[in-house]
């Protein structure tokens, strides 16, 4: 058993501060097995993995690469003891080609031949089933693809430890299940994997073994056939799922349609095809649909994001004009985009200006929010969404995935929208958040705010949602609602199995 | 747990504060001065003279460096708002200054007397004019999306025959006791005019971030366009206003320029001033990519290299070799303000911080 | 709305961007404006055609002057048809001359932009038997294939000076020596006879810095001394901008200068304001540099005897405040 260690951490400490990250954490990985790192965010999960790859030294504790202990002070020492890593980002140059890729930035590089390498590459690529040409060029390829190539560098390079940091997160099912036959393949050579992600399905289907990490600490480490996805889900939250399950009971409240806030006719844009669309006052509605379904689009061009080229508005049965984000804000809508990092967070500003920024803008140009005033807001919304920051002006972009995507609800919500939409505000956050995110959705419904929720994972939508807008091929297919709101009718519109006439 | 949280909050905010932004400029300075100090103990002694008009000023080498590096410092702050919302620099300052200059002087040249009307008036005039500039830059950067060094180069190539064009002659001069007043000392006031001017433009900058709220705007549109203009930011709009307030601080660049003089030579006022403003934005700690801004950084920044310039004359330093060893110096500060040295020095603080942390735990503890 | 303003702000820059091609043009034209002359004198005959190849006036007050001297004297009424082209590149220089030699001037007058690469030029007007004339600024060529330069002795224009300051009889000499564009012809002549009084140590040197010809430099340079405390009695500078500079520094510490004060002021170039100031007796002298070539060149060209010597020195005065007149200042007074 011994041997067949690879990877052994032991009581490692990592302190920042005002926080430690890491306290005590055991964690070992033996050969040919994928081992789920999980926990919340902010449980110490990236800062584990940027101690293995060399970005962060630890204060504490002992690493032991097949038995022998190993200093990792750089990333140059994490790959010459066998450990790769291969991030959510694609950190390879889309304009070189597969090839190139695969070989750039290797000692090899300045003697091998273009020819070589490219047979070699060929060779890698066929060898892992990688659906992949050498001399394609990489930005060619899918994301998924693109994904494996880095995978497969990461193999040529002689890795015993590889680590798929949240790999999953921008792939479809389909290029999900070819990622997991190449992660399997590898775990038959014995090659070690250690797999991030907060998609617990995937954990469960494609994992030997889960170790649990909470504030810092490490929870345990279990056998996955020996942890029943509900008790993993209270293990990294650190409660029981009662409250998840309070959630789930209100899927059957039917919402009595109140006064409509919000009405377009034939809305398009220059990416989103005309459509129709209402949403009563405290109503929460969704879109779903596949990827590329037009879901972002519409909800986009509600907002005004996009240039916005014809349809009417209706706010409260009054004809308005939206084609600026401004003036959608000005009519008490407000908007979380799906991209957090790109659209969402000003991330060098701190927690403080970046939760007043919408406000300040609606405030205009000369109406500047005070230092006091605008810390008692921080204030307010730290404690009421309970975002963990070290201050108030501690800069966004150091914060997790979670508690920026709550720093830019906040910021909405100190606008009082009347209606708000929310696109993909649990993506990449732990299930903590999520939850809490998700009862905070239902609570700003009961406060008579309108909400549009967009989510990937459909059941969240079905916990949520009281309605939902089926759209497939950028075209609206369906509205489901009442006891229609299930699983399987969800599939069904999405596939076209049938479709609804709007009610 | 809890007491610990907020005991490295203090240290973190005690941190920002004081070792942050300003930390390169301000040791840059004390360095400089130590250096002045130990070559000629009296090189920053102050005294009162009295000056060929009779009036009592204040004279040393400390007021010289404070008063030629005003038109400096005064485009230093337009170039920080320029590079904190556009991610780029205006390299046609001294050009368009020389513009704004030429206006200056065609209006006081205009009648048979300089009264303080014609004054005020030319003041105006080339205000206007060096806005008008700023907003083409603006125009070019924020509408069409030219990259600001290209988008300025055009300016920075042709300011100077617009100069020619406005005044003609070479070396037009004017002579006034208010422009005399304006360019070195006002009759009862000690202190270098062009000091109060910078001083005001200060002033003026720091009313306009009180009372507006350019600078969250400014900073939100150059770390993240996309995202501030989801926020319903008018980005267009916030590049433009940063290229019209630089044409504001072109024009008091220009005017104290002439007004040093009372003459105005489109080739050489403000010659190669540019390279100097974006170099006291860098050294000011500001980052050059845009973002997040210190106007205080960039004024010392200009400081600073004025008060290298006037060392190295006072040092004789042969002529040829000024700029070399500007650049040096230079070099050194901006590579000590470079993120990658930041970050190492940051590091470096952090472990010795969390030390000191551990120790007064365990004494603590021991207590 | 946002059409709209966006349309707004296109218009603002084309109206700015015409607005420079437009300023830019019209100092095109008017460098072309002797070219148009009109085609009706070609028919006249008597006319001789002068092409002149110069650098643009808007380089200094200098070349200001110089262009508006040729265009006098090479005027009609003269009995002359001018073309002329301004650039300050050589390459476009070269294509203009190439044209006139088409056109077939009679006379080719050039103040080169750089002093190389005009071998073939000058062949080929050789060949079509025009007379080329150097002005202001000589060329890298066989001296066969001009008939004369006419040009400043910058080294003269220093000795002159020198001479005059050595003619006031101090009893010491300290010399703040303020230099312009370090390697220009007009900073090596006017450097090199005071650099020869500083080596035999009849003056002392306080300081010798360059200003690259800008005033405010100047000004730093010599508030620089003036805080130092070191003692100075003359301020060499080799302009008049950067002499103004200079005074400026003077005058905001008290320092006086003048004719009957404590310092010597000196400059180059006679700008009109620096003559004036010159009378008003606050600086004491001011070293020519003749932009007037032309009157030299057509009085060759009148007479058509061919020139003693292929290097012609244009005649240059030094200007004492003591006997300056308000007709030197009308005579040789450069801009306005």
């Amino acid at each position: 058993m011994q041997e067949d260690c690879l990877l052994k951490l032991r009581g490692i400490e990592k302190r920042f501060p005002g926080v430690r990250a890491l306290h005590n954490v055991d964690f070992t990985l033996r050969k040919g097995e994928i081992h789920a790192l999980m926990g919340e965010n902010g449980a110490g999960k990236s800062t584990l993995i940027k101690l293995l790859t060399g970005v962060y030294s630890k204060d504490d504790g002992t690493i032991y690469v097949e038995g022998k202990e190993a200093h990792i002070h750089s990333p140059q020492d994490a790959q010459n003891n066998g450990i790769s890593t291969v991030y959510q980002e694609i950190t390879l140059c889309p304009n070189l080609t597969v090839a190139e890729n695969i070989f750039i930035g290797r000692e090899s590089n300045m003697v091998v031949k273009r020819k070589d390498y490219e047979k070699r590459t060929a060779e890698i690529l066929s060898n892992l089933q990688i659906p992949a040409r050498p001399r394609q060029q990489l930005g060619n390829c899918s994301l998924a693809v693109q994904q494996m190539v880095a995978i497969a560098r990461a193999v040529d390079m002689q890795c015993k430890v590889l680590i798929l940091d949240e790999p999953t997160s921008s792939l479809d099912d389909k290029e999900v299940n070819m990622l997991f036959k190449l992660m399997r393949d590898l775990k038959a050579r014995g090659v070690g994997i250690i797999f991030v992600t907060h998609f617990l399905e995937q954990v469960y289907e494609v994992c030997d073994r889960i170790t649990v990490l909470r504030n810092g600490e490490l929870v345990g480490e279990y056998l996955t056939e020996d942890l029943p996805q509900v008790q993993l889900v209270s293990k990294m939250i650190g409660k029981e799922l009662d409250e998840l399950n309070n959630l789930s009971e209100k899927d059957n409240v039917v919402i009595e349609k109140g006064e409509v806030f919000y009405e377009a006719k034939g809305l398009s844009s220059s990416s989103a095809l005309p459509f129709d669309f209402t949403i009563h006052k405290g109503e929460v509605n969704g879109f779903t649909g596949l990827l590329g379904s037009g879901r972002s689009e519409s909800v986009r061009a509600i907002f005004g994001a996009d240039k916005v080229n014809g349809g009417t508005v209706k706010i409260k049965g009054k004809q308005v004009q939206i084609d600026r984000p401004i003036q959608a804000m000005k009519n008490g809508i407000g908007y979380l985009s799906e991209d957090r990092k790109g659209d969402g967070i000003i991330a060098e500003l701190s927690v403080r200006e970046n939760i007043i920024l919408a406000l300040q803008v609606m405030n205009g140009f000369f109406k500047p929010i005070s230092r006091s005033e605008s810390e008692a807001f921080a204030d307010e919304y730290i404690k009421a969404l309970s975002i963990k920051t070290a201050s108030r002006e501690t800069p966004v972009g150091s914060l997790s995935g979670g508690n920026q995507q709550k720093v830019i609800l906040a910021r909405w919500l100190l606008t009082h929208p009347d209606y708000l939409i929310l696109d993909e505000p649990t993506r990449g956050i732990d299930v903590g958040t999520k939850l809490e995110i998700q009862k905070l959705v239902l609570k700003l419904a009961e406060d008579g705010v309108s909400v549009t929720f967009i989510s990937s994972e459909i059941e969240e939508m079905l916990r949520t949602c009281s309605r939902l807008i089926v759209m497939r091929d950028r075209h609206i297919v369906g509205e489901l609602k009442g006891s229609e709101l299930n699983q399987a009718q969800v599939m069904r519109t999405i596939a076209g199995g049938e479709t609804k006439n709007e009610g | 747990m809890k007491d610990n949280t907020k005991k490295s909050f203090d240290i973190k905010s005690i941190f920002r504060g004081g070792l942050g932004q300003l930390t390169i400029p301000i040791i840059a300075i004390a360095l400089l001065v130590i250096f002045n100090l130990i070559r000629d103990p009296s090189f920053f002694s102050i005294g009162f003279s009295s000056n060929n008009e009779g009036n009592t000023v204040l004279e040393g080498n400390l007021i010289s460096i404070i008063n030629s590096a005003s038109e400096l410092a005064v485009l230093a702050i337009g170039m920080t708002l320029v590079t904190a919302a556009c991610g780029g620099q205006d390299i046609s300052v001294g050009a368009a200054a020389a513009i704004a200059g030429s206006a200056f002087v065609k209006v006081l040249k205009s009648g048979s007397e300089i009264g303080a009307g014609t004054v005020i008036a030319a003041f105006i005039l080339a205000c206007v004019v060096a806005m008008i500039f700023g907003a083409f830059n603006g125009t070019l950067v924020a509408v069409f999306k030219i990259q600001p060094m290209i988008a300025t180069l055009i300016l920075y190539t042709c300011g100077r025959s617009i100069a020619y064009w406005i005044n003609g002659g070479a070396t037009p001069t004017v002579s006034s006791p208010i422009i005399t007043a304006i360019g070195s000392f006002i009759p009862g006031i000690p202190v270098p005019t062009p000091v109060i001017i910078v001083i005001v433009m200060i002033v003026l900058f720091k009313l306009l971030f009180r009372f507006t709220s350019l600078e969250l705007l400014t900073q939100s549109v150059g770390i993240n366009g996309s995202a501030a203009r989801l926020n319903g930011i008018n980005t267009t709009f916030i590049k433009l206003l940063s290229f019209i307030f630089l044409g504001i601080c072109v024009a008091v660049a220009g005017c104290i320029g002439v007004s040093r003089l009372g003459l105005i030579n489109h080739e050489t006022l403000l010659l190669d001033i540019e390279m100097d403003a974006i170099l006291a934005v860098a050294i000011g700690g500001n980052n050059l990519g845009g973002g997040r801004f210190k106007i205080s950084g960039s004024i010392l920044g200009a400081y600073i290299i004025q008060m290298l310039t006037i060392t190295l004359y006072a040092m004789k330093v042969p002529s040829t070799d000024v700029k070399a060893y500007k650049a040096i110096v230079i070099v050194i500060l901006v590579v000590i303000g470079s993120p990658v040295v930041k970050q190492k020095f940051n590091r470096f603080m952090t472990q010795l911080q969390m030390k000191k942390n551990q120790t007064a735990v365990k004494e603590g503890g021991k207590a | 709305m946002k059409k709209i303003k966006r349309l707004t702000s296109l218009l603002l820059a084309i109206v700015l961007v015409f607005g420079m091609t437009a300023c830019t043009s019209d100092t095109g034209a008017s460098s072309t404006g002797g070219g148009d002359t009109p085609p009706a004198s070609t028919g006249s005959g008597e006319l001789i055609k002068v092409g002149v190849v110069n650098n643009p006036p808007s380089e200094s007050g200098y070349r200001e002057a110089n262009v508006k001297d040729m265009e006098a004297v090479f005027s009609k009424d003269n009995g002359y048809e001018l073309k002329t082209f301004y650039s300050i590149k050589n390459d476009e220089q070269l294509q203009a001359a190439q044209g006139f030699i088409t056109d077939g001037v009679d006379y080719l007058l050039i103040s080169a932009a750089e002093t190389t690469g005009w071998d073939e030029v000058l062949k080929k007007a050789q060949e079509a038997g025009i007379k080329v004339y150097l002005f202001d600024r000589m060329i890298d060529v066989d001296e066969s294939l001009y008939e004369a330069a006419v040009v400043s002795d910058m080294a003269k224009e220093g000795e002159t000076a020198v001479n005059w300051l050595l003619s006031q009889n101090l009893d010491t000499y300290n010399v703040i020596h303020i230099q312009g564009a370090m390697g220009s012809d007009a900073q090596i002549g006017r450097t090199g006879a005071l650099d020869a009084q500083f080596a035999s140590g009849k003056m002392n040197k306080v300081v010798q810095q360059t200003a690259t010809w800008d005033e405010a430099e100047a000004k730093k340079i010599v508030e620089t001394v003036i805080n130092s405390g070191e003692d100075f009695n003359v301020i060499y500078a080799e302009n008049d901008g950067m002499a103004k500079g200079a005074v400026a520094a003077l005058d905001e510490h008290g320092i006086t200068h003048g004719v009957d004060g404590k310092v010597i002021v000196m400059g180059f170039d006679c700008n009109k304001w620096a003559l004036r100031e010159l009378l008003a007796k606050s600086w004491n002298y001011d070293g020519q540099c003749s932009p007037f070539q032309a009157g030299v060149i057509s009085d060759f060209i009148k007479s058509g005897s061919a020139p003693s010597s292929k290097v012609i020195y244009n005649e240059e005065k030094g200007f004492d405040a003591k006997t300056l007149t308000q007709e030197d200042i009308d005579t040789y007074g450069l801009g306005e």
